[in-house]
């Protein structure tokens, strides 16, 4: 039984096509990222998984059940960080995170909210209103709440969108933990480097389609290889390394390597031309390369 | 039944949280009726036999404090939830739409019960009330406050802004509050207003509320409760119906 099982969903807004037949897999216990552009989908698609807006089409089950016909055994099974920064004004953090607990139809458990707020470093804001909590505050509430009926399925639609480094580490920390105790995470970010660290498969939507899925270091592999930076003088790059080169707007130049052998090579053609290398830098291929070329559509 | 307990405990602490607005304030305006009218009114207009004007005020405007804090309750809690975006916590849980509905209504109730009560004792100094079928007074203060909470919400979930739900409130809830005898009989009107009155629900809850503290009314209290009751249900149908459908609440 998959965790979330996406299949065919299609949503429309009258003229524009939010998604458009996004089918897969999320297994338990994986640790999911889900990336694309703005207005890729990404949040309609977790709106849908959440049961907050419908389908024109296609099924989506959350732990086996589904979460239109099953609304009820779907949504105790899922728990939401909302991307909006929204709260409730009239209650402290502690009320905020009894009540998300109560609606759950679960007995007031105040050991594991002491325990969330303990790993979110929120103990001392317990009893303060929320109006009173700054952005990165309100944003660990949000977090405490989606975690609060213990769901064995947690998604984030980007956690970490403008919040500082300290919140970040936090929220990866717990998040972690929660994963490594089996907990399946579906996350959305901007941060690409949060997900090449963190998810272990990745989807990537645009314009309502996945236009990639698979895991993270296979994603990575169709990037050949590292980037050669080169800063040169005295003559200019010769005809036959001109096949290697990556356009770059830069007084570096870029060639495209596979292995770390060649650059000796490369230097000693360089150095036969005439060319002089005042610098060199190395940098491997990371998950921005991938999106960069799956957005633009090109997969060399 | 934790999810609705726990959706009902939190409507009534949100408006005991700011009870000066929810509370006082509407106890307030509901004296200051009073005393105009009563002032102006007591010693030239009597509308039931022994029975004098403020005596006969009163009572409407209890049923009216009821009437329009059941509305404001549950109108108010779910606009700001759909503006703040705070719906979302009520929207992700497995609540069920019976469960939304109990909570947000007897919530309402609860609001309009407790503002009716405090116009009751503030107002009672006033003039010699007398309680003759209490079971009425019951009756359509509860059936009153549980229509005006399902219109509440009705409300709330069909308005996009402030501006919507205030044109619900003005243009609707408070001409029907009114014009349903809080400050006169209805057989004092002339035959058409009387004909239009008749078609006015809120004229049978007031009527029925005021038959139990005076034994006497406009219409039979119980065939005001047949259609008070009807009303209810129908309202009750097409709000369950909303959230059913999620309507406006799940794109």
């Amino acid at each position: 039984m998959s965790a979330i099982q996406i299949s065919d969903i299609r949503k429309s807004y009258s003229t524009l096509r939010a998604l458009d037949g996004v089918s897969l897999s999320i297994e338990p216990g994986e640790f999911f990222g889900l990336l694309g552009p703005n207005g890729a989908g990404k949040t309609t698609l977790i709106s849908i998984i959440a049961g907050l807006i419908r389908a024109n089409s296609g099924t989506v089950t959350v732990m086996g059940h589904d979460v239109q016909t099953d609304y009820r055994a779907a949504r105790s099974q899922l728990g939401v960080v909302p991307q909006e920064l929204v709260f409730d004004p009239f209650f402290t953090v502690r009320e905020t995170l009894r009540m998300q607990l109560g609606y759950y139809g679960l007995k007031r458990n105040d050991a594991w909210i002491d325990e969330i707020m303990e790993n979110l470093d929120l103990t001392n804001k317990a009893d303060t209103n929320m109006r009173a909590l700054s952005g990165g505050m309100k944003r660990r509430v949000l977090v405490a709440q989606a975690l609060v009926h213990k769901p064995p399925v947690i998604v984030l639609d980007e956690p970490t969108a403008g919040v500082d480094v300290e919140l970040r580490q936090t929220l990866w920390k717990f998040v972690g933990r929660l994963n490594r105790e089996g907990h399946t995470i579906v996350l959305t970010t901007h941060y690409l480097e949060e997900a090449q660290a963190l998810c272990s498969r990745i989807a990537m939507l645009k314009a309502g389609r996945v236009v990639a899925l698979d895991t993270t270091d296979a994603l990575l592999k169709q990037v050949a290889g590292s980037q050669l930076k080169l800063r040169l003088s005295g003559a200019p790059l010769p005809e036959s390394l001109k096949p290697l080169q990556i356009p770059l707007e830069s007084t570096y130049t870029a060639l495209r390597i596979n292995h770390n052998e060649e650059i000796e090579p490369i230097l000693a053609c360089l150095r036969q031309s005439g060319c002089i290398v005042e610098d060199l830098q190395l940098q491997q291929a990371d998950l921005e390369d991938v999106f960069l070329q799956i957005m633009d559509g090109s997969n060399a | 039944m934790i999810g609705f307990q726990t959706l009902f405990y939190k409507e009534i602490l949100r408006f005991w949280k700011v009870a000066t607005q929810t509370i006082t304030a509407p106890i307030l305006t509901a004296l200051l009726y009073l005393m105009i009218f009563g002032h102006v009114l007591d010693k030239h207009v009597q509308v039931y036999a022994g029975v004098q004007y403020t005596a006969f005020l009163i009572p409407g405007l209890v049923m009216m404090s009821v009437l329009q804090n059941a509305f404001a309750n549950s109108s108010s809690s779910l606009m700001q939830s759909k503006i703040t975006g705070n719906l979302v916590f009520i929207l992700l849980p497995p609540l069920s739409y019976w469960e939304l509905f109990g909570a947000y209504v007897l919530a309402a109730i609860v609001r309009g019960l407790v503002v009716g009560l405090g116009v009751f004792v503030f107002t009672a100094w006033f003039a010699d009330l007398s309680f003759q079928e209490p079971v009425w007074i019951v009756i359509f203060a509860l059936l009153g406050a549980a229509i005006l909470g399902t219109m509440g919400l009705i409300a709330g979930i069909w308005a996009e802004k402030f501006d919507q739900l205030a044109a619900f409130q003005n243009f609707l809830i408070m001409p029907a509050t009114f014009l349903s005898g809080v400050f006169y009989s209805i057989h004092s009107l002339p035959p058409m207003w009387l004909t239009v009155s008749r078609f006015n629900p809120f004229f049978y809850m007031i009527d029925g509320f005021r038959h139990g503290f005076f034994g006497q009314s406009d219409v039979d209290p119980l065939h005001s409760l047949i259609i008070v009751l009807a009303f209810f249900l129908a309202l009750a149908g097409i709000a369950l119906n909303m959230l059913k459908r999620g309507y406006k609440l799940r794109g």
